[in-house]
């Protein structure tokens, strides 16, 4: 008795040991500056050095409609990005995972991956130097005598939503052929057997199957996407208005550390709730869905 | 006289080099259970694809109730199949999987609800509807999978290997109820399975393929008694495989002498002259077992052996015995009676058997080598 | 908000270590681009043994990382006059110069004067000036011709033109329109209203902005790609390009330059000030400081430096500024609170508008 007991006493101390460094790093990195950042949100200035408890930062949220707009064109934008990237990477994985497999379906993936060799600065720069007014694609145009001038292909939301789907697209890949390829393949024949066609299978067979890859592949590029900011900032310029740089500029350039931190709070409860609705609208758990893609 | 269901006219399908299915033409009568009998890489499950769609011919055509299937696509065909792993639908309770045809026909909710629950109901399973599929047994995943084809009215229903995946027991056990559900249904079953036993218990007729072609159609019964080709002889039911030299032509009979130097003798099946390579099988229950002479048939050529060992299996009890001079085993059965419930290995046996049983084939080099593997 | 974050975190993990390591002959500085030339780091490095460390940065970072850290992690810093004394009001990152261990006589007295005026704080001075320079406009004069501000807004460069959406741009549209914001410093509701007419239009000029610059190669590389064709600008980054295109000009505004400042100023947790006024010794002698305006282009605050600087330059600068010119630059004064946080709106409200 008392021997397991000690042993189960030195097991416990092992498991601890494994996940101090997980738990010191979520602590050190992520609760306290949010504690910070919760502190900062509820305080404001009321003369030099000089700050007092208040809600006016978010009182300022909700009287100012500019902030408003901003948030919600950076929640509508998110939820059409990821909403494109999962169209867009839908078919490409269910070639990768159903088609191409082995070998060449290997490849595929790894052609996915490439671009996430260069940082996103660079691939998106490189997106810039694609698409300004006396670039690649606009002079294309201009030979190929599809217009007169050159187009200015950056600075306008389908830009953003380019960069964005992108940026994105292989975090929804992951997670989308991970669950087409524990897709059996016989349930298909079995539903095109009993008499359905391409568009009713997927309805009623594939996207039940890959529902979980699904809405992991969409939470996790909504939240990237609602993250981002160099993306819609570069591409985005003068009329790029994400709501992270918002936050930048309030912390950076206003020394309106208060603000901004209200606005990070804000963001959040932003992602927190659209991910509860996504669940919600398709009836899963995050723990289940995290566990199965 | 009834129509003939399926109708395959020198189909062939061919993979780069290898012929899965080498210009096979049969028919299978309307309410029949025709199984299709053969080892892993024979064509079987490629001939069934065929017949359901998802595979197309490369040669020769498939009519299916009387209609020509080429450029008919599975969703559009009036057959239906049972998959090697059911393929029941997950995502959905066993009510939903069995209408789920039903739905893709068009068929109003009430009355798609109605079917369903009838179908359900004469499978025995209409208490569980509303179940999940993971939350039934093997045996009751069996009867939905084949619910969800058969309330579909199909003119042919498919079933490839069902029964693979089941254990023992409960393989035993659903080898009865298809068989009944196929006579209470009156549906033609086209059953495809490596296993004879299930064939040879479950099928009115049956094929034995091998190569991409039909070794032999016929019943149960013929392919038992009467192989016409020493594949069936080997591959259906248990058999003693002796390969050898003709040396002696009478009428029927043969006298087939092993190249160490054993002789017996064999009914001829086929051309045989004296001097060709043939093979005789003799059944396990063909051959007679004594421990004195006077107890064997009064007629028959005596050989003696020893028992090598023992193989007890109630019903299906044999002995292995080894010939006296070469040391050749042979397997035969012991009889119910109980009369060599004490026999142990190293004993010396008599045995002989009725040479009209035992068939004698000219020996096919290649297909020898793979019915013996 | 996360990366900022962990930035933040990074830099208190680091003031933390900060006292650890022992006072070094290091000397680090928190500085604009091409402030601190590197063949001057090296002859300082002979001349006194001790090692300069770089980090480049902008005026809203450099007060952001002091802040940050309560004005650790840099012996010296160089923000701009006017955004000094509000600073040090609220964040107090800064420590009062000690005027005895600077030479004072290597500094032009006017400019000396101004920065004292502006960066004094409870009769303590917080800067030394050491660079200063205008913004302006520079234009393509083959595409566009542009003589003030607002010219920036006329309807032939819709599309075509660049400014930077911070508190400059707020000032020289301001001017632009007929008015002196700095005269309405000390009157907030005043003030309020001439930036939201500013703003209305900044708003009805969106149209004519290609990019609002955030740095200045996306600027210059907006103008070598005939993209840009006039921006409001700062001066030697026009008279750089003017060196590549001869088109390209700069442009002193009618209604007048704004002209800046960029200071010496010491954090309030340096741990090397002995370094760093030697430095500020070190670059201020006339050849050196010559050497930093040929490293930068921008005006030093040094005496003496005529002898040692570039003709061309020189004459770029008399072309620009006639007298006249010169004497209607107008200086940025220091920035009482609460005038950031109106104009921060402005900026955001244009940015937002469509």
């Amino acid at each position: 008795m008392a021997e397991r007991a000690t042993g189960r006493i030195g097991a416990g101390i092992g498991l601890a040991l494994l996940l101090a460094p997980a738990l010191l790093w979520i602590t050190l990195l992520i609760v306290l500056p949010h504690v910070d950042l919760a502190i900062l949100s509820f305080r404001e200035r009321v003369g030099a050095r000089q700050y007092a408890p208040s809600l006016a930062q978010y009182a300022t949220f909700f009287r100012e409609p500019l902030y408003w707009h901003v948030f919600l064109r950076t929640a509508v934008m998110s939820v059409l990005a990821t909403a494109l990237t999962l169209l867009v990477s839908f078919p490409i994985a269910w070639v990768i995972a159903k088609i191409a497999r082995g070998r060449s379906g290997s490849f595929l993936f790894v052609a996915c991956l490439v671009p996430f060799w260069v940082s996103e600065t660079v691939r998106t720069l490189g997106w810039m130097i694609l698409l300004r007014q006396s670039g690649v694609l606009p002079a294309l145009l201009v030979r190929l005598g599809l217009t007169a001038a050159p187009p200015e292909l950056l600075y306008h939301d389908a830009t953003i939503l380019l960069g964005l789907v992108y940026t994105s697209m292989l975090f929804m890949l992951i997670p989308l052929v991970s669950s087409l390829e524990s897709l059996d393949d016989s349930l298909i024949e079995a539903a095109y057997d009993l008499g359905a066609g391409g568009g009713t299978i997927l309805r009623t067979i594939v996207v039940p199957h890959a529902a979980p890859g699904i809405t992991a592949g969409c939470i996790i590029v909504f939240m990237l996407t609602l993250g981002n900011y160099l993306t819609p900032t570069l591409l985005g310029g003068k009329n790029s208005q994400w709501f992270t740089e918002q936050i930048y500029t309030q912390f950076i350039t206003r020394f309106n550390w208060e603000q901004g931190a209200a606005f990070g709070f804000l963001l959040l409860a932003l992602s927190t709730a659209l991910v509860i609705l996504g669940l919600r609208a398709t009836g899963q758990r995050f723990g289940e869905v995290m566990q199965r893609s | 006289m009834s129509a003939a269901d399926l109708v395959a006219d020198g189909v062939v399908k061919r993979f780069a080099e290898h012929t899965a299915v080498d210009s096979l033409s049969f028919s299978v009568e309307h309410g029949g259970f025709f199984s299709i009998l053969g080892p892993s890489g024979c064509g079987k499950t490629t001939l069934l694809r065929m017949i359901a769609g998802f595979v197309t011919p490369d040669a020769g055509d498939i009519a299916i109730g009387g209609r020509s299937m080429r450029g008919v696509a599975p969703n559009r065909r009036p057959v239906n199949m049972v998959f090697q792993q059911l393929a029941l639908f997950p995502m959905m309770n066993v009510g939903e999987n069995v209408a789920y045809g039903l739905a893709r026909r068009g068929i109003a909710r009430a009355e798609r609800t109605r079917r369903s629950l009838a179908m359900l109901e004469r499978v025995g399973l209409a208490h569980a509807a509303h179940k999940r599929v993971d939350e039934l047994s093997g045996g009751q995943r069996q009867r939905v999978a084949i619910a969800r084809s058969l309330v579909l009215e199909p003119t042919l229903l498919l079933l490839d290997e069902p029964l693979g995946a089941l254990d023992l027991k409960l393989r035993e056990h659903m080898k009865i109820e298809l068989k009944q559900l196929q006579a209470a249904f009156g549906t033609t079953f086209v059953y495809i399975t490596h296993d004879q036993s299930e064939a040879l218990v479950l099928s009115d007729r049956v094929a034995v393929m091998n190569g991409g072609r039909f070794e032999q159609v016929g019943t149960p019964q013929e392919l038992y008694y009467r192989p016409r080709t020493p594949f069936v002889a080997a591959f259906v039911g248990a058999n003693n495989r002796i390969p050898g030299r003709a040396t002696i032509r009478d009428g029927e009979r043969v006298e087939v002498t092993t190249d160490d130097g054993w002789s017996i003798r064999a009914h001829a099946e086929g051309a045989i002259a004296v001097g060709d390579r043939v093979e005789a099988f003799v059944r396990p229950e063909v051959a007679a077992l004594a421990r004195d002479a006077g107890d064997l048939p009064p007629d028959a050529v005596a050989h003696r052996g020893r028992v090598t060992s023992v193989l007890f299996d109630g019903a299906n009890s044999t002995v292995l015995v080894a010939e006296e001079r070469t040391a050749r085993e042979i397997r035969i059965a012991l009889p119910q009676t109980g009369r060599f419930a004490d026999l142990k290995p190293g004993e010396s046996v008599l045995f002989s058997f009725d040479p009209a049983r035992a068939a004698c084939f000219q020996a096919r080099a290649s297909e020898a080598a793979a019915a013996h593997g | 908000m996360r990366k900022i974050f962990g930035l933040a975190a990074l830099c208190l993990c680091l003031t933390g270590v900060d006292g650890a390591l022992a006072a070094s002959s290091k000397l680090r500085i928190i500085t604009w681009a091409d402030y601190v030339p590197p063949d001057l780091v090296a002859d300082f490095k002979k001349e006194t043994g001790i090692d300069v460390e770089v980090t480049l940065s902008n005026n809203e970072e450099m007060i952001s990382k002091l802040r940050a850290t309560g004005g650790a992690g840099y012996d010296l810093a160089q923000p701009s006059q006017d955004r000094i004394v509000s600073v040090q009001r609220e964040f107090g990152v800064y420590k009062p110069i000690d005027y005895s261990k600077v030479k004072l006589g290597q500094f032009q007295p006017a400019l000396l004067d101004v920065v004292k005026r502006n960066a004094t704080l409870d009769g303590q001075v917080y800067a030394l000036p050491y660079l200063w320079g205008t913004d302006g406009l520079v234009v393509n004069t083959r595409i566009a011709h542009v003589g003030d501000y607002l010219d920036l807004c006329r309807p032939e460069l819709r599309g075509k033109t660049s400014m930077r959406l911070r508190r400059p741009l707020l000032m020289g549209f301001a001017f632009g329109m007929g008015k002196d914001p700095f005269a309405l410093y000390g009157q907030p509701a005043a003030y309020q209203a001439l930036m939201d007419e500013v703003g209305a239009r900044l708003i009805a000029c969106k149209p004519n902005v290609k990019f609002y610059y955030d740095n200045k190669d996306q600027l210059l590389n907006g103008f070598r790609s005939g993209e840009v064709a006039a921006a409001m600008m700062w001066d030697t980054g026009g008279w750089k390009l003017n060196r590549e295109n001869p088109d390209i000009q700069y442009v002193v505004p009618r209604s007048g330059a704004l002209g800046w400042i960029d200071t010496f100023a010491l954090p309030a947790r340096g741990r090397n000030d002995a370094a760093a006024y030697a430095w500020i010794n070190f670059v201020m002698r006339p050849a050196n400081a010559a050497r930093v305006i040929r490293s930068v282009g921008s005006f030093s605050a040094a005496v003496g430096t005529g002898p040692f600087t570039d003709p061309k330059l020189k004459a770029q600068f008399a072309a620009s500024f006639p007298d006249a010119a010169l004497r209607a630059i107008h200086w940025y004064p220091a920035i009482p609170p609460g005038l950031e946080e109106m104009e921060g709106k402005v900026l955001d409200r244009v940015k937002a508008a469509n």
